[in-house]
Order: C-alpha cells, then sequence, then structure tokens
C-alpha cells in the first residue's frame, strides 16, 4: 500500500487553510492507516473511475440545463464537486448492500446500478422514470439495486437506514447499510438518535456525511459546535473517519474499510468525505453568499480536474483515451436525455394507484371538482 | 397607497417592528447570511446584526422550542420555518409546549412568539414538500393560526401577531410571494386577529377560502361576475380562532356555498366550515354545501398528476356553476 505522505489531497489539489489536515484522519488512529495511490492501481480500475466521475459531471450539466429549460421541475440538487466521493462510496458497496441518501441523490442512483435512463426520465417526471413520475430529483429509489430512497427532508433517511440495518440483524443477513447525508444533516435531532440506536443495538451501518462545508448558505462553522464532523460520534462510541473526498481512491479504501468492518463486527461508523459544492445549493440558487475566495477555491478543488491531471501525469490516461471516454460519455447522457424526452408522462387515471398497498373500502378517489356524493 | 408584493410586505413589517420593540428576534434556517430562502428577511441581518438575525443549524425542534424559552422570559421570537413541512419536526414543541405553557401553568406565563411559514403545493416539490398541514396546527387551542391573501393583509396581520401575547403560527404561501396589491403608505394596520372578511360582495353564492385559495377565489368571482353571476367572496383570514358569523351571515344571505381549500378534503378546514353552515344557516340553504380540494393521493411530482391533484379555478368554477344549476340559477 501506498506511503501516506505520497498523494496529499488527490495530488493536485490546493492547500485549503488548516480545513484539511491529512488525505484521512480518525478518531482513534491519528495517522489514520494506509490508503492507495495511483501507482497501485490497476489502470483498468482507475480508468473506469475517472470515466463514472465524468458520468456523473456531464449527467449534473446536463440535468441543470433540463432544469433551465423547464423540462425538470421542483427542487434540483446538483453532485457537481462531490463525483470523488460518490464514486468512491458507491464502490465499497456489494450489489446486495443497501444505500440511503438525502435528495442530492442522482448520481448515487447511477453508481449503485440504475440506468442513467430511468433516472433521467424520473426527473423529467415520466412514467419510465425509478419512480415512475412521482418521485422527482429528490426521491430516486429502485428496490432491485437496493437504493432505498433519495429523500428531501433533511435526516429523514437516517432513522430509516438505522432500522433497514436493524432489518439485516433480525435476518441474520450480511449486508451493510449505507446512510449519506451532508454536513448540516448531523444537526439534526434524528441524527443523535439514530446513532445511539445504531450503537446501542450493534447494527452494521456506515453513515457517510459528505461534507462539502455548506448546508444551503450556512458554513460548517457556523452550524456545528463540533466541526470535525467525523468525531461527533464519539458521544455514541462510533469510531469515526475523515476523508478528502475529492480523492476518489481515498475514499474508496477508507469506505471499503468501514463497510467490510461493518459487516464483519456488526457496529456503525461514521465516514466524513470532505468536498466542495461546485455551484449553488440547487440549481435555482446563484451563490451569491459565497466570496470569490470561496468560488475560486471550490473550483481549484474540482475532483474531476485533479484526478485527470494525475492520470494523464501518470501516464494512464492518453488523449486518445480521454477522448473516448469522453465520447462515451456524451452519448450515453444524450442517449438520457433522448429517452427521458421520448418517455410519456404518467396518465393521470393512475393518480390513485399508490396511496394505499392493500385495497381498502372506501378510499377517497375523488377528484378536486368531484361532489362528495355523487348522484 | 404603493402597490407592493407580498413578499416586501412581509418584509418591511418585520424590519418596522424590529425597529419598533428592541425584544423581537428573528430566528430560523438561513434567514440571516443567506436572506431567507424565499428572501423576506433580505436585508435584516445587515440592519440588524447576529443577536436579532440569528441563522440556526437546521434543527427544527431546537430552534423553534428555544424561542418558546426566549417567549416566556418576555422576548417577542418571530421563527420563519422555511416551509411548513418542516414544522413537522417542531411539532412537539409547538403543539405540547407553544401551546401550553400558559394553560397548563394557570395563566402565569403567556408565549409571545410568531411561526412564519410557507405552505403550497403546485410547484412540483413532491409528496413531502407540498402538503398543506395548518390543520394540525388549527385543530390545537392555545394556538393562534392565520392566513393572509393580499399584500395588505400580510402586513396587517403579521403585526397583530407580533405584537400579540400568544403562539401565533401565520401562514404563507410559496404561491402568494410574488403576488402584488395596495398597501397604504406608512399603513399601521394591526388586524384584528379572528376575523375573516368579505373581500368581495354578491348575491348568488358564497365562495369561501383562505390564502392562496382566498385570492384564486376572487379571480373567480371576477370571471364569472363577466357571465352574470354574483359571487360573494369571504377570506377566512383566521383558522383558529375561526369567525363562523362572517360565513354564516354570507350564507344566510346568498343561500349556497363553496369552499376552497389547497388541503386535503377529508377532516380539513372545509370540513369545519361546511358543518358550521349547517348549523348557523340550516334554513337558509338551497343546495348541498360543496368543498372544493386536494386530491387525497401523497401528491405526485410529475406535473399533469400535480395538476390532476390540485384545486384550480377550473375545478372552483365547476362546483361554483354546478352549486348554482342544483338550486335553479342559470349561468353563462
Ligand atoms: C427538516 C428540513 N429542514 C430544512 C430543509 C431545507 N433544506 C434542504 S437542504 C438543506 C441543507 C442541507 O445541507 P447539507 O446537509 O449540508 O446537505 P447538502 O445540501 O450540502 O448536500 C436545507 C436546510 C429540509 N429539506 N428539511
Ligand atoms: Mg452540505
Amino acid at each position: 500500500m501506498a506511503d501516506t505522505a505520497k498523494a496529499k489531497g488527490g495530488g493536485t489539489a490546493k492547500s485549503t487553510g488548516g480545513r484539511r489536515r491529512s488525505r484521512k484522519d480518525s478518531t482513534t488512529s491519528a495517522t489514520g492507516g494506509t490508503t492507495s495511490g495511483v501507482a497501485d492501481e490497476k489502470p483498468d480500475v482507475l480508468l473506469d473511475y475517472y470515466r463514472r466521475m465524468v458520468l456523473v459531471r456531464r449527467f449534473e450539466e446536463r440535468t441543470g440545463q433540463a432544469y433551465t429549460q423547464a423540462r425538470i421541475g421542483g427542487y434540483c440538487h446538483l453532485n457537481l464537486g462531490e463525483e470523488a466521493t460518490v464514486v468512491g462510496l458507491m464502490d465499497s458497496l456489494k450489489e446486495r448492500d443497501y444505500l440511503y441518501t438525502n435528495y442530492r441523490d442522482h448520481g448515487y442512483a447511477i453508481h449503485k446500478g440504475m440506468s442513467p435512463r430511468r433516472v433521467m426520465a424520473e426527473l423529467y417526471g415520466r412514467s419510465d422514470g425509478v419512480a415512475k413520475g412521482w418521485g422527482g430529483s429528490m426521491h430516486m429509489y429502485d428496490t432491485e439495486t437496493r437504493m432505498l430512497g433519495g429523500y428531501g427532508i433533511v435526516g429523514g433517511q437516517l432513522p430509516l437506514a438505522t432500522g433497514a440495518a436493524l432489518a439485516v440483524t433480525y435476518r441474520g443477513g450480511d449486508e451493510v447499510v449505507m446512510c449519506q447525508m451532508g454536513d448540516g444533516t448531523t444537526n439534526i435531532g434524528a441524527w443523535h438518535e439514530s446513532l445511539n440506536l445504531a450503537s446501542l443495538w450493534n447494527l452494521p451501518i456506515v453513515y457517510a456525511i459528505v461534507n462539502n462545508f455548506t448546508g444551503m448558505g450556512t458554513s460548517v462553522e457556523r452550524s456545528s459546535a463540533e466541526p470535525d464532523l467525523y468525531k461527533r460520534g464519539s458521544a455514541f462510541r462510533i469510531e469515526g473517519v475523515r476523508v478528502d473526498g475529492r480523492d476518489v481512491l481515498a475514499v474508496r479504501d477508507a469506505a471499503v474499510d468501514l463497510v467490510e468492518k461493518a459487516r464483519s463486527e456488526k457496529r456503525p461508523y461514521i465516514l466524513e468525505c470532505t468536498s466542495y459544492r461546485l455551484k449553488g445549493h440547487s440549481v435555482v440558487d446563484p451563490a451569491k453568499y459565497r466570496t470569490e475566495d470561496q468560488v475560486a477555491e471550490a473550483r481549484a478543488n474540482d475532483p474531476v480536474a485533479a484526478f485527470e491531471e494525475q492520470l494523464e501525469k501518470a501516464g494512464v490516461l492518453t488523449e486518445e483515451k480521454k477522448k473516448e471516454i469522453a465520447d462515451a460519455v456524451k452519448e450515453e447522457v444524450a442517449d438520457a436525455a433522448d429517452f427521458a424526452e421520448n418517455s410519456p408522462s404518467p396518465d393521470v387515471s393512475t393518480l390513485f394507484d399508490y396511496t394505499y398497498a392493500t385495497p381498502v373500502a372506501n378510499e377517497s378517489r375523488r377528484m378536486p371538482a368531484d361532489p362528495v356524493f355523487a348522484e | 397607497m404603493s402597490v407592493i408584493t407580498y413578499r416586501q410586505a412581509l418584509r418591511d413589517t418585520l424590519r418596522a417592528e424590529m425597529l419598533r420593540d428592541d425584544n423581537v428576534l428573528l430566528l430560523g434556517e438561513e434567514i440571516g447570511l443567506f436572506e431567507g430562502s424565499y428572501k423576506i428577511t433580505e436585508g435584516l441581518l445587515n440592519e440588524f446584526g447576529e443577536q436579532r438575525v440569528r441563522d440556526t443549524p437546521i434543527s427544527e425542534e431546537g430552534f423553534v422550542g428555544a424561542a418558546v424559552g426566549t417567549a416566556m422570559l418576555g422576548l417577542r421570537p418571530v421563527v420563519e420555518l422555511m416551509t411548513i413541512n418542516f414544522s413537522l419536526i417542531a411539532v412537539d414543541q409547538i403543539i405540547n409546549h407553544a401551546a401550553k405553557v400558559y394553560g397548563m401553568f394557570g395563566g402565569q406565563t403567556s408565549v409571545p412568539m410568531v411561526i412564519r411559514t410557507p405552505g403550497g403545493g403546485g410547484q412540483q416539490l413532491g409528496a413531502t414538500h407540498s402538503q398543506n398541514i395548518e390543520l394540525f396546527y388549527a385543530f390545537v387551542p392555545g394556538l393562534k393560526v392565520i392566513a393572509p391573501s393580499s399584500p395588505a393583509d400580510a402586513a396587517a396581520m403579521l403585526r397583530a401577531a407580533i405584537r400579540d401575547d400568544d403562539p401565533v403560527m401565520l401562514l404563507e404561501n410559496l404561491g402568494l410571494y410574488n403576488s402584488k396589491g395596495e398597501v397604504p403608505d406608512g399603513d399601521e394596520t394591526v388586524a384584528e386577529i379572528g376575523r375573516a372578511a368579505v373581500t368581495r360582495e354578491g348575491s348568488d353564492i358564497t365562495l369561501i377560502g383562505y390564502s392562496r385559495m382566498a385570492a384564486m377565489s376572487l379571480r373567480v368571482a371576477e370571471e364569472l361576475a363577466e357571465q352574470d353571476v354574483s359571487v360573494e367572496v369571504v377570506d377566512l383570514r383566521s383558522l383558529r380562532p375561526l369567525d363562523r358569523q362572517t360565513v354564516v351571515d354570507s350564507v344566510r344571505k346568498t343561500g349556497c356555498a363553496v369552499i376552497a381549500e389547497d388541503d386535503w378534503l377529508t377532516y380539513g378546514i372545509g370540513a369545519e366550515i361546511a358543518a358550521s353552515i349547517q348549523e348557523g344557516a340550516f334554513d337558509y340553504l338551497d343546495a348541498p354545501v360543496r368543498r372544493v380540494a386536494m386530491a387525497e393521493v401523497p401528491l405526485p411530482y410529475a406535473k399533469p398528476l400535480e395538476n390532476a391533484a390540485l384545486p384550480s379555478a377550473e375545478s372552483i368554477t365547476t362546483a361554483v356553476k354546478e352549486t348554482l344549476s342544483a338550486v335553479g340559477k342559470r349561468v353563462g
């Protein structure tokens, strides 16, 4: 394995003034153990990570565009700047593992296994969407790939994921649950309650905090009394680790380590991945509250550009290969958008199809203008 | 007279009340640096500083409860909850605490606080972000729940809420923030909480709504006037206390009523209004009272489904016309 000093901050990233002490911090070991560098990794694997990161980038750019063209409505939050975290986290999960996320969920949905076509169709609110157009951007869900939802209520996913881990132990399974959330979410009551339950009940779950240092317009320092978020499990005897979320290998290594510990020990863990939001909180947020320095800092910490440069320097990514990947991804995203565009809207006759799973007498199926007692 | 938006009316009033009374402070997510998710608190952090415009972490239960605590010591907190959906996380502090402290301790300490929060569907926000659950709060004695539908009312009712000694929930509406209306310059009107208003007089039928539905009812009435239908519009304005008399007086005059509400029908606000009408105007009714409300489903994201599920000017018009034809009045 690599020496930790070598690959500080994912290669090209600028120092960020004390926010990041090292590639990895942990509440149990000061050095944070070892993480792989580019040199230790098979080129195929590296190129695949790169392709997946580029896919998230292009997919989200296309999503932003479609939103501006009013093809997508509602609230829409993008993974721009978090590509390395998304890919690293998702690569640590086995197909049988479960995933819960917040509303910033497109990249996770795709890399947990949903097709970009069906994710885009959901964004368009079409019947071929993963939730048949009922959920939209914030609510990707697919039982088959075991992504059990993006959730729009901050912290809503935490007790659910905790309960899923309880079900795993109840059934005697060896799956792990990963519960993704943002930094701001660690201030909601459900966070503290979930950690306590998970530790008390010895549940196999990894709480993955995507720390982009902001919840909407509020910085971590302005919202969290303990801004080192990975330490916030201490009160519940939950070990926490922080990694540089711009570094796909560091994220993957830390995530694999904790996911496998959670699996074998049946214990909860916390993994904090630090990264930057490249744009506003949602597509419609111009992010005027950010200083020029902060915008420049985010741009300088673009994980896709950094990884690209790293792979080029290492001779893994040639100009040819880069173009090949760019073209393939472009094609895949265009195909997803075409698919979404051509998928039909759900029919109004389906409006009452999903209120109850068990049919029930006297269920209301009344449209707004209908009288309660029809003649 | 100036014509301003509902948003501007709220902002100007918040600012004026903060200038007037040092005990007024604001708490909420993103109200300071971000200037409010819907920009109601624009510029206020700059003007009043962090002590009085306090950005909170995402901790609804914590900061709503903390606001109750500050009110128990005599401050007048105005809390912003980003949308009414997120109030569900604070529901224990609102219902079990804010609403109870005055009565449960024998009237020793009142809780002079305001919770401002927008409801409203129609923005494709999906099932958890489009609920109209004001009923939960309107159900609870000890709380006052008001719902302005115009900029002038937004100002006068917010002023009243801040000066009131009880916990007041002021229901705003995503669909109204950009709506415009006249507000008298230098207006100092303090609305009387608990009063409805007849916002348009008419003789054929009474159309009752609140918040966005009151504004929509006015538009429907204007359109129907062109077809020689005279619609009287009652804006409830206050959901608790409820001004039954104004509603009943109108129905006694017109003989029939339609209620437009943004929430779900069963057990909704309209159910209480309809019950009150039959108790107070039974002998005057020429037709059953009709309710136009949201379809009873978790609201879907897809636009065609959302549109179909929500009450609209068309569905209200349909219910009005059908009611009129039931009493033998021809329309159009
Ligand atoms: C209970 C609740 N309160 C407030 C909101 C509004 N809201 C949506 S996202 C968000 C910020 C969350 O920040 P963070 O957890 O850091 O996630 P990020 O958006 O940065 O990924 C807020 C306040 C909400 N959806 N739910
Ligand atoms: Mg964040």
